[in-house]
């Protein structure tokens, strides 16, 4: 076995390695070397842990790491890209899991971990740092469990709400720090237990009032909770690498999380407090179909398309709910043919997930120097034949820069208004999910194409010849 | 065989004369580590932002070391057996994490 301090050192280089597997998604290109920067990094930590004196049990582990792996590669292979934001909350519900499982083992036998006290029993630095670790693990756990079933369409995306229920998740809090504090005293199992029975309950309830389309928010959240857990257990263990790891992955999902929020002018709390997307969809309901729009066949959106020399497509979570991606990459391709320049916008909250579109775009083969950000792209709305908006709505509302009283107000939007000619593909009417209606449906350089996403791409298609 | 932190933390103090807590050695490596990811991440373009979640998921399996020493005893206990569950679900997150990540960096294509 090596020593201490060559111990010390991989774990060092396989930090190291694990940085250079996030430094390198700065670019698409060098994101591939990046990722095996990881692995190599991920392999490291493993061989060393594995050559440890106290690790014996080696059938065992790798009969679970076999299982294990087995079930992720399978996984990985399989999963539909639509279906990315789901699967990253259910491994972050994983990492909870483990997290805790880990600590109650170390709590049962602290002596393997070597933090045991002289009298076998857990020094008091060993237990704070245990505390911290359980609750912001089993919170991860339960929370990515409940947001998993919601972007899966296991439970209902809509928000639940009842009243005193923030008094109760305070309450709740309250009695979980309580518990710990006296675990943290006494050593005992019972507020221990307790601690972790009222966090794996606060995980749900955190998360139950939060309506499906906060989802990119609170999965970033959770992408942070599952670091700062293993920076917890990291601390237990007084082992560096897993601080490092666990604060690098803790910061991440706390820059996705405040992206997403500052893309949707909203504060992190307003999010979590929940509620949102719910009863605002009854207002303003009935005037709505008493205005008259332009609606237009899929010729008629062809013959635009076919005389543009610039077009910039706004796809949205329609686009994936349609799995429309597929055709609308072969009416671009047709497009480019034709002589068209076509871009597409995406923005930020577009998707369920950080950059969930553009994995979408880039699964159908559309390619990464087309496909820009919001702030690259939306001053060139102005000299823009025809905007396309397929399957989103809420972030081309210009009530969101015009009208302070809407709940989008100071949201930031894609200037589509601007462009000569726009050309929305949307089944009806229906309102986005902040409930809102779009004036943008009403303007006389707007032509409604009311069909499925992906039907009106082939039928676009189709006449474009 | 201690955990590697604490070592370095003991030994420090030795040589500083002094007992500083090695939980003070963690949380400055901790605070710095915070700033490294800051600035990396800041740097990561929008459009890779769902292969980052799927890979800093993996990432945060590096909690295997943890698990791993809690299956490390040859004597199956409730420690070793709660270790080797925990082994099993982290390793699913860090083939499928990796893989999945590989997967979708593929698809990112220039023009032709």
């Amino acid at each position: 076995m090596l020593s201490a301090n060559l111990v010390a050192l991989c774990y060092l280089g396989a930090s190291v390695l694990l940085i250079l597997a996030l430094k390198g998604l700065s670019s698409p290109e060098s994101a591939r070397r990046g990722n095996l920067y990881g692995i190599a990094g991920m392999g490291l930590a493993i061989i060393v842990t594995l050559q440890l004196d106290v690790v014996q049990n080696y059938v065992w582990i790798v009969v679970a790491m076999a299982i294990g792996g087995l079930i992720g590669g399978v996984a990985a292979r399989k999963v539909p890209m639509t279906h990315m934001p789901q699967t990253v909350a259910f491994m972050h519900s994983l990492v909870g899991l483990a997290a805790v499982l880990i600590a109650i083992s170390a709590f049962y036998n602290p002596v393997s971990y070597g933090i045991a006290d002289a009298a076998g029993g857990l020094r008091l630095a060993s237990r704070i740092e245990l505390f911290l670790g359980t609750f912001i693990g089993a919170i991860t756990f339960t929370a990515s469990l409940i947001a998993f079933g919601k972007l899966q369409g296991l439970l209902s995306g809509r928000p639940l709400v009842f009243t005193g229920q923030h008094w109760l998740n305070l309450a709740l809090g309250v009695i979980m720090i309580g518990s710990g504090v006296v675990f943290c005293v006494t050593q005992g199992w019972l507020p221990f237990l307790l601690m972790l029975a009222i966090a794996l309950v606060l995980g749900v309830l955190l998360i139950v009032p939060i309506g499906g389309a906060d989802m990119p928010v609170i999965v970033s959240m959770l992408n942070s909770y599952s670091g700062w857990a293993a920076a917890g257990i990291g601390f237990t263990l007084g082992n560096n690498m897993l601080i490092i790891a666990g604060a690098l992955v803790g910061s991440s999902g706390a820059i996705l999380s405040y992206i997403m929020c500052k893309a949707m002018n909203r504060s992190l709390i307003n999010v979590l407090l929940g509620g949102f997307g719910g009863e605002a969809a009854a207002v303003g309901g009935p005037e709505r179909a008493d205005r008259p729009v332009k609606a237009g066949s899929a010729e008629d959106a062809a013959f635009l398309l076919k005389n543009a020399r610039r077009v910039i497509i706004v796809p949205g979570y329609g686009l994936a709910v349609a799995r429309a991606q597929h055709a609308l990459k072969e009416l671009v391709d047709r497009l480019t043919e034709l002589g068209v320049e076509v871009r597409f916008a995406i923005h930020p909250v577009a998707g369920r997930m950080p950059g969930h579109m553009n994995v979408l775009l880039a699964e159908a083969d559309v390619p990464y120097d087309i496909v820009h950000e919001m702030d690259e792209i939306n001053a060139e709305f102005a000299d823009t034949d025809v905007a396309v908006v397929i399957g989103a709505n809420d972030v081309t509302n210009p009530a969101a820069k015009n009208d302070p009283n809407s709940p989008i107000y100071g949201m930031p939007v894609l200037d589509v208004a601007k462009a000569q000619h726009v050309i929305f593909i949307k089944r009806s009417l229906s309102p986005g999910y902040a409930g809102l209606d779009n004036e943008l449906f009403y303007m006389d350089k707007t032509m409604m194409v009311f069909d499925d996403a992906k039907k009106a791409c082939e039928a676009i298609l189709q006449s474009l010849g | 065989m201690n955990s590697t932190g604490v070592d370095i933390g003991q030994t420090v103090a030795q040589a500083h004369g002094a007992a500083v807590d090695p939980f003070v050695f963690s949380f400055t490596v901790f605070v710095l580590a915070v700033f490294v990811g800051y600035h990396v991440v800041w740097n990561v373009t929008p459009a890779l932002h769902t292969p980052l979640m799927s890979v800093t998921n993996a990432i945060s399996s590096i909690i295997i070391v943890g698990a791993l020493l809690a299956s490390g005893p040859q004597e199956l206990n409730l420690a070793t057996m709660l270790g080797l569950v925990a082994v099993g679900l982290v390793s699913v997150n860090i083939f499928g994490g990796f893989m999945v990540t590989q997967r979708m960096l593929a698809m990112f294509r220039k023009r032709k």
